[in-house]
């Protein structure tokens, strides 16, 4: 047996064994009698406040993944439509971060002058919380929507422009020296020889820039409302459905792992050995 | 003679600013020497002399302090694909394949070419240093170091440069792999007449491969000091160059220069103010009876024309 296979096997024995555990150890919702009286005032009254076993979520998980797509009004969408939304934003912000980041870092990595102009911005900037721009955005944009996208805008461009210069800034000279003696001309250069060799590390910074992303939009949607899977956890906890609420943390999960596998997958790709 | 040579080197000095603000260090000083069409130049000095330095600034990579570089009578100023380099590592670009490398150099040099043409001529090259089919599609990291410099020779040549530099290309070769690659590199370029100006750390090398030696004094203030003229007819091979009359003259002459010589001749140099000189040119090969021996045997012609050359008051030697 390979260790991968031991592993996989091991991993499945403690998920069963955790799942057993807190199945056990909820309380199901027939022994209401035995409850105390602070428990009857706190909990009791709605049964669905409590923390759910896991049968409840399997159940609830199949009912959503079964219909995912519906709207029925604003409180009640599928979780498909909710993860579309979050999607979309994340990728709209994203996409735009990107537009700047790789071109701005290239010329940041090509150039050490740029790089000490640019660099105390990036450092003051860089530490912000994004969701600390979402006032002003608020304020500026005027638009709920666009502005969630811009916090992610503005999250994911700093791990994309520091890797993508630090990159472009630690190619071999010798490459370049290649590049040179063969007459090709800078935009050449840039294209064939510096991008290639910098691309492990730039998308490694696109590949951080995703996982920001991804964390930062949820708590965005739940500042912002309306749509999205930030919005649909917040407003299932409004409704005291904590069986949502943790079926909805998975998804989160299984998408944001879904999304690093995919960058995981361009990366070794573009990976090369020296 | 007195054609112009391909190659002119004219008082080249190279120094780098010291990092402390102190005095810079002068790496070389009024380097002199030239070049003809077709040959083949050895340079040969101790490590850190400034070999490499030379051979950057001739590349167009670097720029001296001062003194010129003259290619076919024009100012050397930056790299070209006139000038081929192979360099000391990391020639090949290691997220290409051995093809795509070889491609990269075809396609820089003749853009016009259509892709099968560039693809023909790429394999063509590869062929010629025993690349075949079978490994032109794996990546440098998946070759043996002299399967790389195999790629980066045929890469030189592909792109028919009208110089080819390079910078110790057997340095991190075993020695059974080097004398293989060494064979490969004379039959390439007795095919194709290439000039090459090649840096080595090896005396057998050199004198296998050169038609002449240059020896660098060591540094700081290196010079050019000698040029050795390999008095060895053409074809060489390794196995009989060894029983040859001039070898070990030669051998002796070179080993002697960098075991004792290299480190007093640019003092003496400096007493005798014997400054901005041409290297002294040196034929220890050459045994007076030996001129004789050449007209009569025929098996010692020799198959390429060997230039002459002059002392730097323009009489033959
Ligand atoms: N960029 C640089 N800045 C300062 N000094 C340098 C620089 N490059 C080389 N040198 C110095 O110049 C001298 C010559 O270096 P060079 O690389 O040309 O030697 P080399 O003859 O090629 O040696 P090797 O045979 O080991 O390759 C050395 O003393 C080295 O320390
Ligand atoms: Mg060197």
């Amino acid at each position: 047996m390979t260790t991968t296979v031991k592993a996989r096997i091991l991993s499945v024995l403690l998920l069963l064994t955790a799942l057993g555990i807190w199945e056990l150890v909820t309380p199901s919702v027939s022994n209401a009698e035995n409850m105390t009286e602070y428990e009857l005032l706190m909990g009791g009254a709605a049964d669905v406040a409590r923390v759910p076993p896991p049968s409840a979520i399997f159940v609830k998980a199949f009912e959503e993944l079964s219909n995912p797509i519906y709207d029925n009004g604003p409180n009640d969408k599928g979780i498909g439509i909710q993860i579309g939304y979050s999607l979309y934003r994340v990728l709209t912000g994203y996409f735009l971060a990107a537009l700047i980041a790789l071109p701005l870092g290239f010329l940041i990595g090509m150039s050490p002058l740029a790089y000490k102009a640019l660099d105390p911005f990036i450092q003051v900037l860089r530490p912000i919380s994004p969701l600390a721009w979402m006032p002003l955005a608020l304020f500026i944009i005027q638009d709920s929507e666009a502005s969630a996208i811009f916090v992610i805008f503005i999250c994911s461009i700093w791990p994309m422009l520091i890797n993508t210069a630090f990159g472009v800034a630690g190619v071999r000279e010798d490459w370049v020296n290649v590049a040179r003696t063969h007459e090709l001309s800078s935009m050449r250069t840039a294209f064939t020889v510096i991008l290639p060799a910098a691309a492990p590390t730039i998308l490694t910074g696109m590949r951080i820039s995703i996982g920001i992303a991804w964390l930062v939009i949820v708590a965005a949607e739940m500042l912002v409302g309306g749509t999205g899977i930030g919005y649909y956890v917040w407003n299932e906890w409004n409704n005291l459905d904590l069986t949502s609420v943790i079926f909805s943390i998975l998804v989160i999960g299984v998408v944001g792992m879904l999304l690093d596998a995919m960058f995981a997958q361009v990366q070794s790709a573009v990976q090369y050995q020296e | 003679m007195n054609k112009k040579p391909l190659l002119s080197i004219q008082n080249l000095t190279t120094r780098y600013p010291s990092p402390d603000g102190g005095e810079p260090l002068t790496v070389f000083e009024n380097a002199n020497f030239d070049i003809e069409e077709g040959e083949f130049v050895c340079i040969i000095g101790h490590s850190g002399c400034g070999k490499s330095t030379i051979m950057n600034v001739l590349a167009g990579l670097a720029t001296a302090t001062s003194g010129a570089v003259i290619m076919d009578e024009k100012e050397v100023r930056g790299p070209s694909l006139d000038r081929g380099v192979v360099f000391q590592n990391y020639s090949l670009l290691p997220w290409m394949s051995a093809l795509s490398n070889v491609i990269f150099g075809v396609r820089a040099r003749f853009p016009k070419w259509n892709r099968k043409r560039i693809r023909d001529h790429a394999y063509k090259h590869l062929d010629m240093v025993g690349l075949g089919k079978g490994t032109e599609k794996r990546k440098p990291s998946q070759l043996s170091g002299g399967m790389r410099q195999r790629v980066s020779i045929a890469r030189a040549f592909a792109i028919q440069p009208k110089l080819l530099l390079l910078d110790e290309p057997f340095g991190a070769l075993d020695a059974l792999t080097r004398g293989t690659i060494q064979d490969e590199l004379i039959r390439v370029w007795s095919k194709t007449g290439q000039t090459v100006f090649m840096i080595t750390h090896d005396v057998d090398e050199a004198i296998l491969l050169a038609d002449r030696i240059l020896l660098m004094s060591n540094g700081p203030y290196a010079t050019i000091a000698e040029s050795v003229v390999i008095d060895i007819p053409r074809p060489r091979k390794r196995a009989d160059i060894i029983h040859h009359e001039a070898y070990y003259p030669i051998r002796n002459h070179l080993v002697e220069f960098l075991t004792t010589r290299s480190e007093t001749v640019a003092a003496e140099d400096k007493r005798s103010g014997e400054l901005n000189r041409h290297p002294k040119t040196v034929r220890p090969g050459i045994i007076p009876k030996q001129a004789v021996t050449e007209q009569d045997n025929p098996t010692l012609q020799f198959t390429r024309d060997i230039p002459t050359y002059s002392l730097d008051n323009g009489a033959p030697i």
